[in-house]
């Protein structure tokens, strides 16, 4: 295929693998929408979507038939959620080959969409088995139904070259951990804000409560569940953030920290998520407060992904993840 | 703990500023602009340290209370953890049901197979193990009982790494305050062609550490022999650059010799007491002025520096020496010349395919003698004038590459000679890198063995009574990291061993 040809490829199957997430969301809400015993008008919420049957208290009065169509809409989303992953997965690779020279597909703002979600879809389903994340399905397709549509709305850019300030391995190293990291905080951070939805029913005591939130695992187990996430992207933040990315600013711009907005708010975000995993250390800041800190924290990390770029794009020089630039963002 | 939560939610608070207001540190003409357009906010703004938001003093405050807050929480911990270290782990509670993971199973085996059992597992579990005590006999109205229990406990890294951490956190301070103390940042705009030797008076912006010497800088030396820059002609992405790259000769001292380098973005020239980097180019046209008296008043290269992406470039020539009256010019270089009613001159493509000087001549007096500090990039035209055309309109000259035109009343002539590139240079040394650099490697190890090390003790007590092996077994969760209960099912499984009993009591709690 030649290089337009991959570009295309590429265009499709974004479209297709969004088409496909809302089918998985769609298909998570009829989980939901029968796991709550109202089998008729849809729900009027929209965002949070599907029970787990796995998630403790099956179905409450629902008959054997209902359980099994619960289970098997469940399985469907997750199965959808594999196809459109595959897809996505399909649509970065062909945009790196679309490029010539062939590159990393995270040169810019919509690429970095493009495979920051993937690593959402990633992490979902690498951890879907191993601690029962079901209940999330709903949410992270709906979050990349809506990130993707956005992203080729108001992001998309054709695929080129890189600037030459990118070319460089550092991109591989220092964006890939970004990624990951930004995958990891924000699976984490659904985690927390379902915590506080669920928390707050419990302290209510509304044990049957709406069906979604009913079929949420208990509060403790979203509680570590977030944790775990966080734990795992603080690390590879701090890597991407403090040590990949001082590194490469040192060989592309001479200082490897120079107070540029993004790396401002990069530890801004590095700042509150330390103090997130301090809170959960610390009594009477566990719980809720930190699961606040948490979500205060994906603010910043998504501020910093989108905002900076478009409040702050003529002065940061990492603005070029927006658009082609001059190459003298270096000049007084 | 607490303090330090605030703390560094302050520091965040703090950072906040400085990535809305321009720093003067970051980009200098970005606050002297915010300044013009902001009379009333600007006095306000300088009292409050808005313009270095990183060097001031609330600023500093509240990283120097960290810091504080960061020794005074760490050296006691340290204290503790070196005398805890050491401790053998805690004997087993009296009630091991109550703990949060608990079973209780009977054996086939004699109780001191099962206790040397229980010592053999936890070991290879990598736990720290005390026997506390062996069996001995006890006599209560159940009968005649023996009784041993084994504690363990492990992870004694967590706080090892916790530790590392905080120190590690200090280290990178340390490492970024010397490099900002003792470091400097300076640059230089280099014609290709020309050279740059690194002393104090050669650079066009130098940004010394309060603590920098001007006498230790590097006496080394350096030429761009040749500038290359690739523009991408075609597709959605025209004008972009691909590359840009200049080669230089260099020498490191006087007299030593000569040698090459590329330079080029993410490529620099790392040399003793500093590195060279290339971050920007630009076009320097040459030109020769004749005065009215066709004398050659100005001859070489003049550096235009770019406005945009396709490299419309803005530049002044001053000719102090032109007789009878000094001459000045001021106007745009651009690279490749289109023209359209609404904006006027424009260029189409930053390489220069159709180079064309449009330039305005003035006349009179530059304002040099006056002893004044003045930019090269602008004309004082306090006492100048620009020359007219017949129409009394601006006489603007309009030149492609090789062309003279002749200013008018005779007052002389310029010739665009030819196009040179200039590139930027930033020149720096920020000392105490390597520091900060393994400071943050240290904190990250730190970090990684404060998460992911599970501190747990874990106790067994044994206990035979008419002929039967009891076995409990209760554990203890150190962190809020989880995954307690599966470990405890492991243990259960190999405390069991080959012949398996049936459980007689277990509870599995919340880890």
């Amino acid at each position: 295929m030649t290089a337009a040809e991959f570009a295309a490829f590429s265009n499709n199957a974004i479209a297709f693998a969004s088409g496909i997430y809302a089918l998985a969301f769609v298909s998570h809400l009829v989980e939901w929408v029968l796991g709550r015993n109202v089998a008729t008008a849809a729900p009027q919420m929209v965002v949070v979507g599907a029970p787990p049957p796995s998630g403790g208290q099956a179905s409450l009065a629902a008959g054997r038939g209902d359980d099994l169509r619960i289970e098997t809409s469940g399985r469907i989303g997750v199965a959808l959620t594999v196809v459109a992953g595959l897809l996505h997965l399909a649509a970065l690779v062909t945009r790196g080959l679309a490029a010539d020279p062939v590159r990393v597909p995270w040169g810019n703002m919509y690429e970095f969409s493009i495979a920051g979600t993937l690593g959402v879809t990633a992490f979902y389903l690498a951890l879907l088995r191993r601690h029962h994340l079901r209940w999330l399905g709903p949410v992270v397709t709906g979050f990349n139904v809506v990130v993707l549509m956005l992203a080729v709305l108001i992001l998309y850019v054709e695929a080129g070259p890189l600037v030459p300030a990118l070319d460089s391995y550092w991109l591989v190293i220092h964006v890939i951990a970004a990624i990951i990291a930004t995958g990891a905080f924000t699976v984490g951070g659904m985690a927390s804000l379902l915590f506080l939805v669920k928390q707050r029913a419990e302290s209510r005591g509304e044990p049957g409560g709406t069906g979604y939130v009913a079929r949420l695992p208990e509060s403790s187990v979203l509680d570590r569940v977030a944790f775990r996430m966080h734990a795992f992207g603080f690390p590879i933040w701090t890597f991407a953030a403090l040590i990949a990315g001082p590194i490469w600013a040192e060989y592309a711009w001479g200082r490897y920290w120079g107070w540029d907005p993004k790396e401002v708010w990069a530890f801004i975000t590095w700042v509150v998520y330390a103090a997130y995993l301090h809170a959960r250390a610390t009594a009477g800041w566990r719980g809720r407060a930190a699961a606040t800190i948490a979500l205060v924290g994906l603010a910043t990390l998504l501020f910093n992904f989108v905002g900076i770029n478009f409040f702050f794009g003529d002065t940061s020089q990492h603005s070029y993840a927006l658009s082609v630039i001059t190459a003298h963002s270096g000049l007084g | 703990m607490r303090t330090a939560l605030i703390l560094l939610f302050l520091l965040a608070l703090a950072a906040v500023p400085g990535s809305i207001v321009p720093q003067s540190a970051v980009d200098a003409l970005a606050v002297g602009r915010w300044r013009d357009e902001h009379p009333t906010l600007t006095p306000i703004y300088d009292g409050l340290g808005l313009f270095s938001v990183y060097e001031s003093i609330w600023f500093s405050a509240i990283y120097l209370l960290l810091m504080v807050s960061l020794v005074g929480c760490f050296v006691p911990r340290i204290r503790i953890y070196l005398r805890g270290i050491r401790a053998r782990p805690p004997g087993a509670p009296r009630n091991l049901s109550r703990l949060p993971q608990f079973r209780s199973f009977d054996v086939d085996e004699p109780s001191d197979v099962a206790l040397e059992r229980a010592r053999a597992v936890m070991r290879k579990k990598r736990y720290r193990v005390d026997l506390v005590s062996t069996l001995r006999q006890a006599q209560d109205t159940a009968g005649s009982t023996t009784e041993g229990s084994v504690a363990a406990e492990r992870g004694y890294l967590r706080e090892a790494g916790n530790l590392l951490f905080h120190v590690s956190v200090l280290l990178v301070l340390v490492g970024f305050g010397v490099g900002n103390l003792f470091g400097y940042k300076g640059g230089v705009i280099v014609v290709s062609g020309q050279g740059f030797s690194n002393s104090l008076s050669q650079y066009d912006d130098f940004a010394p550490g309060s603590l920098f010497d001007p006498e230790d800088l590097a006496p080394y030396n350096l030429t761009i022999e040749d500038f290359d820059v690739q523009f991408l002609r075609n597709g959605p992405q025209a004008g972009m650059p691909t590359d840009f790259s200049a080669d230089v000769t260099y020498r490191e001292e006087p007299g030593l010799p000569e040698r090459t380098h590329t330079l080029a973005v993410n490529h620099p020239l790392s040399l003793e007491g500093g590195s060279v980097f290339l971050v920007g180019h630009g076009y320097a046209p040459r030109v020769t002025v004749r005065d009215g008296e066709d004398n050659i008043a100005y001859r070489g290269p003049v550096i235009f520096l770019p406005q945009d992406s396709t490299f419309a470039s803005f530049g002044v020539i001053k000719v102090p020496d032109a007789q009878p009256e000094q001459l000045g010019f001021q106007g745009l270089f651009l690279p490749t010349y289109g023209f359209s009613m609404e904006t006027g001159p424009v260029s189409r493509f930053p390489d220069a395919l159709d180079p064309v000087l449009s330039i305005l001549p003035y006349r009179g007096d530059l304002g040099l003698d006056t002893g004044a500090q003045q930019s090269v990039y602008e004309l004082d035209k306090k006492n100048l004038e620009v020359f007219k055309n017949d129409k009394g309109g601006d006489f603007r000259l309009d030149m492609a590459l090789g062309q003279t035109k002749q200013l008018p009343d005779g007052a002389g002539s310029i010739t665009f000679d030819g196009l040179d590139r200039w590139a930027k240079l930033q020149i720096s040394d920020t000392p105490g890198k390597p520091l900060a650099l393994s400071g943050v490697i240290l904190a990250l190890l730190g970090l990684l063995g404060s998460l992911f090390i599970r501190p747990r003790r874990a106790w067994v007590r044994v206990a035979s009574r008419d002929g039967r092996t009891f076995v409990e077994l209760g554990g203890l969760d150190r962190s809020a990291g989880g995954g307690l209960e599966e470990e405890i099912d492991d243990l259960e499984r190999q405390l069991r061993g080959p012949s398996a009993g049936s459980p007689t009591e277990a509870h599995k709690g919340k880890t």
